[in-house]
């Protein structure tokens, strides 16, 4: 009996909603330092897509692999990054978790089976197609699971990385959050067809959720886990999703014309995953609202903790790069 | 004569020209919006036929513009970040750089291929590369990377005129840069350098983003009395010896500055062009003022100590000035 198909008990639901909590109010800090001109990069935010990597993550364990995005932070934090590392990464601190050298689009922690966030639109398709051979060869049950976007699945490699994990039967696990855009374009004017429908082109298990119901995501995903982990080989997933925020923090400052519409964005609003996911706990009375609302305190001081200790962080050590270019051997 | 700023100058460019020729279309990612404003408002003058967002598929937008050009368009693809031209390197390197040459002169491909490049705004490793090296090595591409606003229009009307593939690569960050373009139908051609400032002492060569570098280096070295030449560049390939080797003449000694990393960099190309044709009136070895062989790292300290800036470039220079002969 597939164990995802039972209703999750409440030991289950309370993690999950912490970790969309976490990225949630992690990332609204960011958005507000990023625009109190604090941070040194850009940031790409993730705000309204929480319910898919934390819905994902809650099946894998540190040995597991995921590759990222530029909008990447949901799902390092998801899949057990700290947060403090985290921020002091973005702030450029030496307590970074890549010690200053990577940023927002580059959060990996390989100790937690994070292969990182990524700059190059689809990159980290091929990258979970590797560490997902790297696991079949190993002969153990890890998993790879590669997030990507909507725009992301108009690059070749999509194609490629199916065909290699079907033909291999490779553990590959293929979670697409399609968020209506690929940078400023609206999905639709970028992309034929349904993204689905390319995967279902190698006969194996696809599956459409709601991507911002976190049980939804979290059912879709244990599934493709659970096969992936008996040697059933690749699935596919696409999350619907939305992205509140916009494509980078900054684009209201170069922009000179609106691509969406306000209303659009309400709309969307009116289907946030977190409120969602707390109006279920709590209609269903699985959390009262003093559970949630502890909940959220302590993610506050989490969130305040970590913020402080990247902005209290030592700057980035500038001669880092000659040392750590080249394993054992100086640039 | 009017005040623009650099990115404006580049739009202006393309208005002008695509208004000129009806064979100029232009494609890539979210060019209609237009990030960086170059390509700002040419979807609503010249149509949906002619300007197009394109999905995000590098490998095969760089195919497609070796296509229609073989098919009789001039094509214009942008490809954003100069780092993305390595998504969509096989068919710049193994098709548009070559296949003039393997059909026997039969293809023409006016092809004009547009980046935004270099550091020094914390966009990590991967959207900060000066890749120009790599594209100078394939031998059928030309590389122009112009330093001023004036300069960016006429050299892009060149380019948009010409029947060769080239890479027309935008200063990062310096968009809103303003300088005085002329007013009239002018074009710069490739492969003529500009000698900004005349001096004796030392010649300072400077490609792209590092001529801003190169004009405060100058002006540092007058006050302690060194008389700098500067030369732009302005062109990679087709590439202006004669400009560099007539000043190294004259002051017998080189420093170029380059944002690419060191090995292989333009600039040592260029130093290894005056050793071998000026070597006789060298004073000393020429110096490469370059990004050191690492990845771009994102922290801003530790970026800023690995980019070129115009006191690195002042110290080079001010160092070659002060060498005894012969040390
Ligand atoms: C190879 C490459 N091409 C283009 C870009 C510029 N770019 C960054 S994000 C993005 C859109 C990605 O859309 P999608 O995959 O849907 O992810 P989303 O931003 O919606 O999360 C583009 C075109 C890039 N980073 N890498």
């Amino acid at each position: 009996m597939n164990s995802t198909n039972l209703d999750p008990t409440k030991d289950t639901l309370v993690p999950l909603l912490r970790r969309m909590l976490l990225i949630r109010r992690v990332e609204e800090r960011l958005s507000a330092d990023f625009h109190a001109g604090k941070l040194p990069g850009g940031v790409h935010l993730y705000i309204g897509q929480e319910a898919v990597a934390a819905g994902v993550c809650a099946h894998l364990r540190d040995s597991d692999t995921i590759t990222s995005t530029h909008r990447g932070h949901g799902h390092f934090l998801a899949k057990g990054g700290s947060p403090r590392a985290m921020m002091a990464e973005i702030w450029g601190k030496q307590e970074g978790i890549c010690r200053g050298m990577g940023g927002s689009m580059h959060v990996a922690d390989v100790s937690k089976g994070i292969l990182g966030a990524n700059g190059i639109v689809a990159a980290g398709l091929a990258i979970a197609t590797g560490s997902a051979f790297a696991a079949k060869l190993d002969k153990g049950d890890r998993v790879a699971v590669c997030f990507f976007g909507d725009g992301a699945s108009n690059q070749g490699t999509f194609m490629e990385c199916l065909n290699v994990s079907t033909l291999w039967q490779l553990p590959t696990i293929f979670v697409c959050e399609n968020n209506n855009f690929s940078e400023f374009s609206p999905t639709a004017t970028v992309t034929a067809g349904a993204i689905i429908d390319r995967a279902r082109a190698f006969k194996i298990p696809c599956t459409a959720v709601d991507g911002n119901d976190v049980l939804a995501v979290w059912r879709a995903a244990g599934a493709a886990v659970e096969h992936a982990r008996k040697g059933g080989g690749p699935s596919f997933i696409e999350a619907h999703t939305y992205r509140l925020h916009g494509h980078l923090e900054a684009e209201k400052s170069f922009l000179k014309s609106p691509y969406r519409e306000d209303r659009e964005i309400e709309e969307w609003r009116q289907r946030d995953p977190l409120r969602r996911f707390k109006d279920y706990l709590t209609g269903e009375r699985i959390c009262d609202g003093g559970e949630i609302d502890a909940l959220e305190a302590e993610i506050a001081e989490i969130v305040e903790d970590a913020a402080r200790f990247a902005e209290a962080g030592e700057p980035a050590d500038p001669n880092l790069v000659f040392d750590i270019m080249f394993h054992e051997q100086r640039a | 004569m009017a005040k623009k700023r650099y990115i404006q100058a580049i739009n202006d460019a393309l208005m002008e020209e695509m208004a000129r020729d009806p064979k100029i279309i232009l494609f890539g990612e979210d060019v209609e919006i237009s990030m960086f404003g170059d390509t700002q408002g040419l979807r609503a003058r010249f149509g949906a036929d002619r300007i197009r967002n394109t999905p995000i598929c590098e490998a095969t937008l760089t195919g497609m513009a070796v296509g229609a050009a073989a098919s009789g368009y001039r094509v214009v693809l942008h490809m954003m970040f100069s780092n993305f031209i390595y998504t969509g390197f096989d068919a710049i390197a193994n098709q548009m750089a070559k296949l003039r040459l393997m059909t026997g002169g039969q293809m023409r491909f006016p092809i004009t291929v547009l980046a935004g490049y270099g550091g020094g705004r914390s966009s990590a490793a991967q959207h900060s590369d000066t890749p120009y090296p790599a594209l100078m090595n394939l031998g059928g591409v030309n590389v122009v990377v112009p330093a001023s606003p004036a300069d960016a229009k006429g050299l892009l009307k060149t380019v948009l005129r010409a029947d060769n593939p080239t890479f027309f690569l935008e200063a990062g960050g310096r968009g809103a840069e303003t300088a005085e373009v002329p007013d009239d139908d002018y074009t710069i051609p490739l492969g003529k350098a500009a000698v900004l400032r005349e001096g004796r002492d030392v010649t300072i060569v400077a490609i792209g983003t590092m001529v801003k570098h190169g004009v405060a280096a100058a002006a540092e070295l007058a006050g302690k009395g060194i008389d700098a030449e500067l030369i732009d560049v302005r062109s990679l390939v087709p590439f202006d010896e004669d400009t560099v080797l007539a000043s190294v003449r004259k002051t017998g000694r080189l420093v170029v500055a380059d944002e690419a990393r060191d090995r292989c960099s333009a600039a040592s190309h260029i130093c290894a062009v005056v050793a071998d044709k000026g070597f006789g009136s060298l004073k000393a070895a020429p110096k490469r003022v370059t990004v050191p062989n690492v990845a771009m790292p994102y922290a801003p300290n530790a970026e800023k100590n690995v980019l070129p800036n115009a006191t690195k470039i002042a110290e080079a220079a001010a160092a070659l000035v002060n060498a005894k002969a012969g040390s």
